[in-house]
């Protein structure tokens, strides 16, 4: 299998605060669908943005597709957990998710026709093409996040990185855009970042537990005991049906 | 009446600076960092003023100057902002009052700096104004959408490659050009009105910063003639008057809006 990100004996703090990761191996192959589990303050959200190099480890090498983060960033598209932005900022939906195309559009002028293409795809692959000409700020927060996947989908990422995508999001909504990104994994590696245990032992398959470092990889099976190591209190293993 | 022809050309082109910088004021709230480049500019223009030369050319220096300090600052460490604009600000006036005051004889009206004089506006003003107008309407034209980025969402567009430092720079550098053409129409102290209100007017009624730029170039139009004519009727001073105006009408929509 071919490796996409690699994070070889990572060690990251904070200016000169404790240790937030310790010792961190990682191989991230291509076209998995990985969930990265753990308590918040973990370090699973520190964790993606050394991936995308908008932190530099303390020491330890990290490559994404053989090259630094910085020079690869281009190729990730990003769900941030917060909105790093004012929802009250006049915009509407098309133009947030054209943002998705800087960097792979002409520099100067505006968009071309085949970016506002690209974006009109995308729209419609999350179901929210209705949505297009919506100021953001009159969206539910499951329209949010999906308008948020569209434009870190508008990118074209080879990677695509996902930091608490539940956060806002009610249990039907769920289901579907977890659907949309099974399709979406075909050609797209992706990342998962969430504290829900439940969400990610339904739906995915290959789990990472962190609490500041590695604890299981992921081949291994969410055990009563394992959950407990990560969060540090007795977890009660509650068995969902799987919905057919 | 060519005095009155010059100020109202003067307006549309003051207009148009304003109504493309204003809405990136408004969206970035970036009032008070335009408030500090347009009162550290009376320091360029007392000392141009004090050794003879155009006080103009020296608040565009200045202005330049103010706006990569401040945008320097800001960047390196947030929370000292305020406290360089604070100090920018205060000591600029400071510098430019001493400077106008030592200079030998008459000739200088710190009121027209001050508060602005539209109706002194000369030829030279004009083609200056329509320069100023053009540099930043081709940038604007160049990288609306870099700009529009970086004032949206800061950490997307570093992760687009984009240089969010750069474009922020470039955005107080056209913001320094524009301040220095709204002296001559409403002065220094006013200039902060004239960036804010047309478009924030605007903000409440469309979606999108390029519309807030239309709308805002037409309200800054219509709020300078408008005032103007005021102003020459009643014989009241013109910067005032506009500022005047421009905030009736800001007052009345935004309550009409909340009670309707």
């Amino acid at each position: 299998m071919k490796t996409i990100v690699s994070l070889k004996d990572v060690n990251f703090a904070y200016n000169d605060r404790p240790l937030v990761l310790e010792d961190i191996n990682f191989e991230i192959y291509q076209n998995e669908f990985i969930g990265i589990i753990g308590p918040n303050g973990g370090g699973k959200s520190t964790l993606l943005k050394l991936i995308m190099g908008l932190l530099k480890p303390a020491t330890g090498k990290i490559t994404v597709f053989n090259k630094t983060p910085v020079a690869s960033r281009k190729a990730i598209g990003y769900v941030p957990q917060f909105t790093t932005f004012n929802r009250e900022f006049p915009i509407s939906v098309t133009d947030v998710v054209l943002m998705g195309r800087l960097g792979n559009t002409r520099r100067f002028i505006g968009y071309r026709k085949q970016d506002r293409n690209v974006v009109y795809k995308v729209l419609e692959q999350l179901e929210v093409e209705k949505l297009q000409n919506r100021a953001i700020g009159t969206l539910s927060g499951g329209q949010l996040q999906r308008v948020m996947i569209a434009r870190a989908l508008a990118c074209e990422p080879k990677l695509l990185l996902l930091d608490e995508p539940t956060a806002n999001i009610d249990i039907h909504a769920e289901k579907d855009v977890l659907d949309i990104l099974n399709e979406i994994n075909r050609e797209v590696t992706i990342v998962i970042v969430s504290h829900d245990i439940g969400f990610v032992s339904r739906y995915i398959k290959k789990v990472a537990c962190l609490n500041k470092t590695l604890l299981c990889h992921r081949t291994t099976e969410l055990t009563p005991e394992l959950i407990q190591q990560l969060y540090g209190v007795s977890v009660r293993a509650v068995r969902h049906r799987r919905e057919k | 009446m060519e005095f009155l022809q010059y100020a109202l050309i003067g307006g549309v082109l003051a207009s148009i600076g304003c109504g493309i910088i204003g809405p990136f004021v408004v969206v970035r709230k970036i009032g008070y960092i335009s408030g500090g480049i347009a009162h550290t500019v009376l320091a360029g223009m007392g000392i141009a003023f004090f050794f003879g030369k155009s006080p103009i050319l020296g608040a565009l220096i200045t202005a330049l100057i103010a706006a990569l300090i401040i945008g320097w600052v800001s960047l390196r460490s947030k929370k000292y902002e305020d406290t360089i604009i604070s100090v920018l600000w205060a000591s600029g006036m400071a510098i430019g009052i001493i400077f106008i005051t030592k200079t030998p004889g008459y000739g200088v009206d710190l009121m027209s700096y001050l508060f602005g004089n539209i109706l002194m506006i000369s030829s030279r003003d004009i083609y200056l104004l329509a320069g100023l107008d053009a540099v930043v309407i081709i940038l604007i034209i160049l990288l609306y959408k870099q700009l529009l980025a970086v004032c949206f969402d800061e950490e997307f567009a570093q992760l687009r490659g984009l240089s969010v430092n750069f474009y922020f720079l470039l955005l107080l550098c056209m913001l320094a050009i524009t301040v220095v053409g709204l002296i001559q129409i409403v002065g220094l102290i006013l200039v902060i009105a004239l960036l804010t209100i047309p478009a924030a007017i605007a903000s409440q009624y469309v979606n999108s910063v390029a519309k807030m730029i239309l709308v805002a170039i037409v309200l800054g139009i219509i709020f300078i003639s408008v005032g103007l004519g005021i102003s020459y009727q009643t014989n009241l001073p013109s910067g005032a008057t506009i500022i005047l105006f421009a905030s009736l009408v800001f007052l009345l929509v935004t309550g009409l809006r909340k009670f309707y």
